[in-house]
Formats: C-alpha cells, sequence, structure tokens
C-alpha cells in the first residue's frame, strides 16, 4: 500500500519524524500520569502528615473489605447493569423502527435520537432533576390523577433513569449501523415464505444485529460505571457511585491514595470486561464469516 | 423494508418524548417569572436569561470554556494530522501500539484520566494554570480528530497522489495540492467534534480546573448540586440552543449521522 513513498524515503525516518510529538505527548501525559496514580495507590496516608512515599496494600484490603467501599462498588455494578439491559430493551428495538421508516422521517428521527448527544450531559441530568423532584413535573402529573406523591430524587431509580436517557444513543448508534447493512430482501423472503413477524425477527434479523447490540452494550456498560455527573446530581449525597466516591476521596477527604486506588480498580474492571467483550465480538464475527 | 406497526409508532413515540422530555422542561422552566423552578403559567420572563449575563462567573466560565475549546480542538488537530499520516502511509512496527495509544482515552474513563492529570500536576507543582487544562482537554479529544482524519485517509483515492508524483510533483506540492485537501473534510469534521468533546467534557475537568479556570459544564455542576433557582435552566437554555444551532451546522456540512455514527 505504501509502496511509492517508502521509496523515496527512508523506511523509517518518515514515520517516526510524523509520529514523534504525538507519542511524546501520549507517553508524557497519559502513560506517564496513569503510572503515577498506580504508584499513588500503594502509597499511605496519614491524616496530619499527607501522602507518605512508601509501599503497601492497605488502600486496596481497606477498599476491598471496608462495607461501604463494597456496597459502592456493588450499586456500581448493579446499576450499570440494569442501565444496559434497559437501554438494549430500548434501543434495540428504537434502531429497528427507525431503520424502517421512510425517507425524511427516518433522518429526522435519528436526529432526535441522537442529537442530546451534543447537549452536555450537565443540562440534560438537570432537566431530569426539575422532572424526578419532590414538586417536580412526574409528581405533579401523579397529583391530578389522584395518586400520592413518590420519592425518585435521589433513589437508584432517578440514577438508572438518567443514565439510560445519557446511554440510548451509544446503543442506537451501532445497531442503526449494522441494520443499515442488512440486506432487507432477506426479511422480505422469510415473511413470503410464511414465517410470522415474529420468528422473522427473531431468526433474521436479531442474529445479524447481535455484533452491534454487543459493541453497544460495552460502550452503555463501561460509560456507565465510570459516570459521575448522573450520580452527583440524581443519587444526592447519600447514593454514591465509583466515580462520586472517588470525588470525596480526592476532592473532600483529601485521601489521595485511596481515591487513587478506587480509580485504578475502576480502570483495571473497564480494561477487563472491554478485553472478554473484545474476544466474544471476535469469536461472534468469525463464527459469521464462518 | 417492513412497515412500521401501530405498536411500534407507539413505542417509537414513547421513546422520543423520553429523549426530548428532560431539554423540552429545562427550556419551558427557563422563561418563568417565578423564583422557583415552575412552569411559566403565568407569563413569559426573561428576567432570568438577564440574570446568567450579569452573574459575571458564568461569563467568565463560558468565555474560558469557549477559549479551552477553541485551543484543544486546534493543537489536537495539528497532533492528529502528522500521526494519522504516519499510521496510514507507512509500514512499521508498533503501528497497531501506536493507533491504540492514540485512541486510548476513549477506552480510559476521564474519571482516571482526570485523576492522573491532577497527580501529574501536584507532583510537578504546576496544577490550576490554563495552558495546563488546555493540553489535557487536547489529549481528550485526540481520539475524535484522529478517528476522522483516519477516516479521510483511508478512503481517499491514492491514484491521484501517484498520477500527481508520475508528472514530477515533489512530494511536499503532492501533499499540499493533494492529500492535503482530501484530508480537509476529515479535519474540519474532526475538529468540531473535538470543539464540542471538548466544550461539554465534566468529569475530568473538574478534577483539573482551579478557581479562575472553571470551565462552563463544571460551574454548572457546582451550581446545579448547592442551589436550584430558575437560573441554572436559563444557562442550560442557551445551551441546548447553541447545540441546535451546532447540530444543523454540522448536519447540513456533513450528516450528522455520518459524523457521530462514524462512516464519515
Amino acid at each position: 500500500m505504501s509502496a511509492a513513498t517508502s521509496a523515496i524515503k527512508p523506511r523509517l525516518l518518515a514515520p517516526l519524524a510524523l509520529s514523534g510529538p504525538t507519542t511524546l505527548l501520549f507517553i508524557g501525559l497519559v502513560l506517564l500520569p496513569l503510572l503515577l496514580t498506580v504508584i499513588l495507590s500503594f502509597n499511605s496516608y496519614d491524616y496530619t502528615a499527607g501522602i507518605q512515599s512508601d509501599f503497601t496494600f492497605a488502600n486496596y484490603l481497606t477498599v476491598l473489605q471496608d462495607e461501604y467501599y463494597l456496597s459502592t462498588f456493588w450499586r456500581t455494578l448493579r446499576l450499570a447493569l440494569l442501565t444496559t439491559v434497559i437501554t438494549v430493551l430500548i434501543g434495540v428495538p428504537e434502531a429497528y423502527v427507525l431503520s424502517n421508516m421512510r425517507k425524511p422521517w427516518r433522518s429526522i428521527f435519528l436526529l432526535v435520537i441522537i442529537g442530546p448527544l451534543l447537549v452536555s450531559v450537565v443540562v440534560r441530568t438537570f432537566g431530569w432533576s426539575m422532572l424526578l423532584g419532590k414538586n417536580g413535573f412526574v409528581n405533579s402529573a401523579l397529583a391530578i390523577v389522584g395518586l400520592d406523591p413518590v420519592q425518585l430524587l435521589y433513589t437508584e431509580t432517578a440514577i438508572v433513569i438518567g443514565l439510560v436517557h445519557i446511554m440510548l444513543p451509544f446503543m442506537v448508534i451501532p445497531v442503526w449501523t449494522v441494520l443499515q447493512k442488512l440486506d432487507p430482501t432477506v426479511e422480505a423472503a422469510a415473511l413470503t415464505l410464511g414465517a410470522s413477524r415474529f420468528t422473522a425477527l427473531r431468526r433474521i434479523v436479531f442474529p445479524q444485529a447481535a455484533l452491534g447490540i454487543l459493541s453497544g452494550s460495552l460502550i452503555v456498560f463501561a460509560l456507565s460505571a465510570s459516570s459521575f455527573a448522573i450520580p452527583g446530581l440524581l443519587g444526592g449525597r447519600r447514593l454514591k457511585m465509583a466515580a462520586t466516591l472517588v470525588y470525596d476521596e480526592f476532592l473532600i477527604e483529601l485521601n489521595w491514595p485511596l481515591g487513587a486506588t478506587i480509580a485504578i480498580i475502576v480502570l483495571v474492571a473497564n480494561l477487563v470486561i472491554m478485553l472478554a467483550y473484545n474476544r466474544l465480538i471476535e469469536r461472534q464475527a468469525k463464527r459469521k464469516l464462518g | 423494508m417492513q412497515r412500521n406497526g401501530p405498536i411500534a409508532l407507539a413505542f417509537h413515540s414513547l421513546v422520543v418524548v423520553f429523549m426530548l422530555a428532560p431539554m423540552v422542561v429545562v427550556c419551558l422552566v427557563a422563561f418563568t417569572p417565578e423564583n422557583t423552578l415552575a412552569m411559566p403559567w403565568n407569563g413569559l420572563s426573561l428576567r432570568w436569561f438577564e440574570a446568567v449575563f450579569q452573574h459575571a462567573d458564568f461569563m467568565s466560565s463560558f468565555g474560558n470554556s469557549v477559549r479551552l475549546a477553541l485551543l484543544s480542538a486546534t493543537i489536537s488537530t495539528v497532533f492528529a494530522v502528522p500521526a494519522a499520516l504516519a499510521i496510514t502511509r507507512y509500514e512499521f512496527r508498533g503501528r497497531d501500539a501506536l493507533n491504540a495509544l492514540f485512541l486510548s482515552p476513549l477506552i480510559i474513563p476521564h474519571l482516571v484520566l482526570g485523576v492522573a492529570f491532577l497527580r501529574l500536576f501536584s507532583l510537578m507543582g504546576m496544577g490550576g494554570s490554563f495552558a495546563w487544562l488546555v493540553a489535557t482537554h487536547a489529549i481528550v479529544v485526540t481520539p475524535y480528530t484522529l478517528r476522522l482524519i483516519l477516516a479521510s485517509l483511508t478512503s481517499m483515492d491514492r491514484n491521484a497522489e501517484n498520477a500527481a508524483r508520475t508528472l514530477g510533483a515533489a512530494e511536499w506540492t503532492v501533499f499540499r495540492r493533494i492529500t492535503m485537501p482530501l484530508m480537509l473534510p476529515g479535519i474540519s469534521g474532526g475538529w468540531l467534534l473535538a470543539f464540542i468533546n471538548s466544550f461539554d467534557e465534566l468529569t475530568m475537568s473538574i478534577f483539573v480546573t482551579s478557581p479562575s479556570t472553571v470551565t462552563l459544564p463544571v460551574r454548572m455542576y457546582m451550581y446545579a448540586s448547592e442551589s436550584i433557582d430558575p437560573m441554572m435552566a436559563a444557562v442550560s437554555t442557551l445551551m441546548i440552543a447553541l447545540a441546535t444551532v451546532t447540530m444543523i451546522i454540522l448536519d447540513r456540512l456533513f450528516g450528522l449521522d455520518r459524523l457521530l455514527v462514524g462512516k464519515g
């Protein structure tokens, strides 16, 4: 592919010169800070003397044994999974409905679904806090129907609603991309051959959309598990998730080593899940190619 | 292609309402004449928009965010163009690793990046300056610029470059007259995505901003977690208006689906 260029320029010098500055930037501002954070997570912290430059597993032991931290990790995992499942249940049918739409409507509604990506997460979360608040619009609507108000804001329900809203575009986009590439005549053929609508969906559309669903769930899970603004604004002071916990340790408790430990655990969990998912997706892709 | 039945359309309407509800409510409440977050049943008022423009903190944060997004998107593009050329035009050892490194800010949670930058700057004794904030944002938005530039480089017709060479053009002329113009849609699309992502970034910024460099999302987050008055709704409405204008421009220029869905 690069035969012409490499014949003219020295093989190694040119790419080195071209990518060198960016490589240095990323070593200095991604790899180095990450390494420093890993080191920080093995330092101990003293409330009077500050960060000690020793080596200890104490932070990891604390985080993995203490009831408070464990319950926060458990909540993070649970809510991220729940969000992923709900976004699949809403996002996949929605992508299918979108792909079945006629010309002008299809692009208009695709904009409606993915356009909110351009609106700040803080703005959208603030919107939900108004809808779900004690005197919010959901409760006003309930009062009109004659029902008692419910506590929604500062509950796990509120966090999941907010997360699903933020994450839905990340599910619709990959599924939509896959559905675009499908040959619509195959589904039509199944229907002509007497398959019910449901069978055609289950046997033809769903298996082909599986790759899109997998990569969508990967993104949604990863982003939900490390989301900050939503648990921060909709979970209140009591309901912490991993990201708000790290924020507290760093900027309120000032126990940086413990905060770094939680951040590293989030990072490692993220990478492990990504790798596992990637292998799953590769296996799926291979099976599809035969 | 199947037609959507009534159940499918009812489901679709619910999804659309769900996606738009928080933004519609924010925009309505922003026009309230009351002191609380109430719907403007008793007439409309612009008093909360006035309050925003007289609020020194919000205005300075808005300025910070615009300057930050302009600078970091531009710097990221300047770094991403040669990197993309190296990755697409040359075979060399470690090429895949390099590509993965440049795209890694997409995989590393912003929370972790924020913590890592905070640690680096505190060790260097250089926290809180605007220049460092720009550097962190340039890192975070580089995957967006790089991906679109890579896409434009791999999809372009290499024969045009080879034809120019055969006709005796020097390497630099080939780049300036052929490669660069063909890269331009990727560069501008990537720059815009980078600008938007920098402008909206919260999770990392909250760790690396100082009182004098607070960005608009960070300011809004802090404001929303302390007090809830209609001014927050007014700021949010302005942000939604800005995003809508951006969305229309992006859609006209590139097609939003292509840009965000990533076939561009």
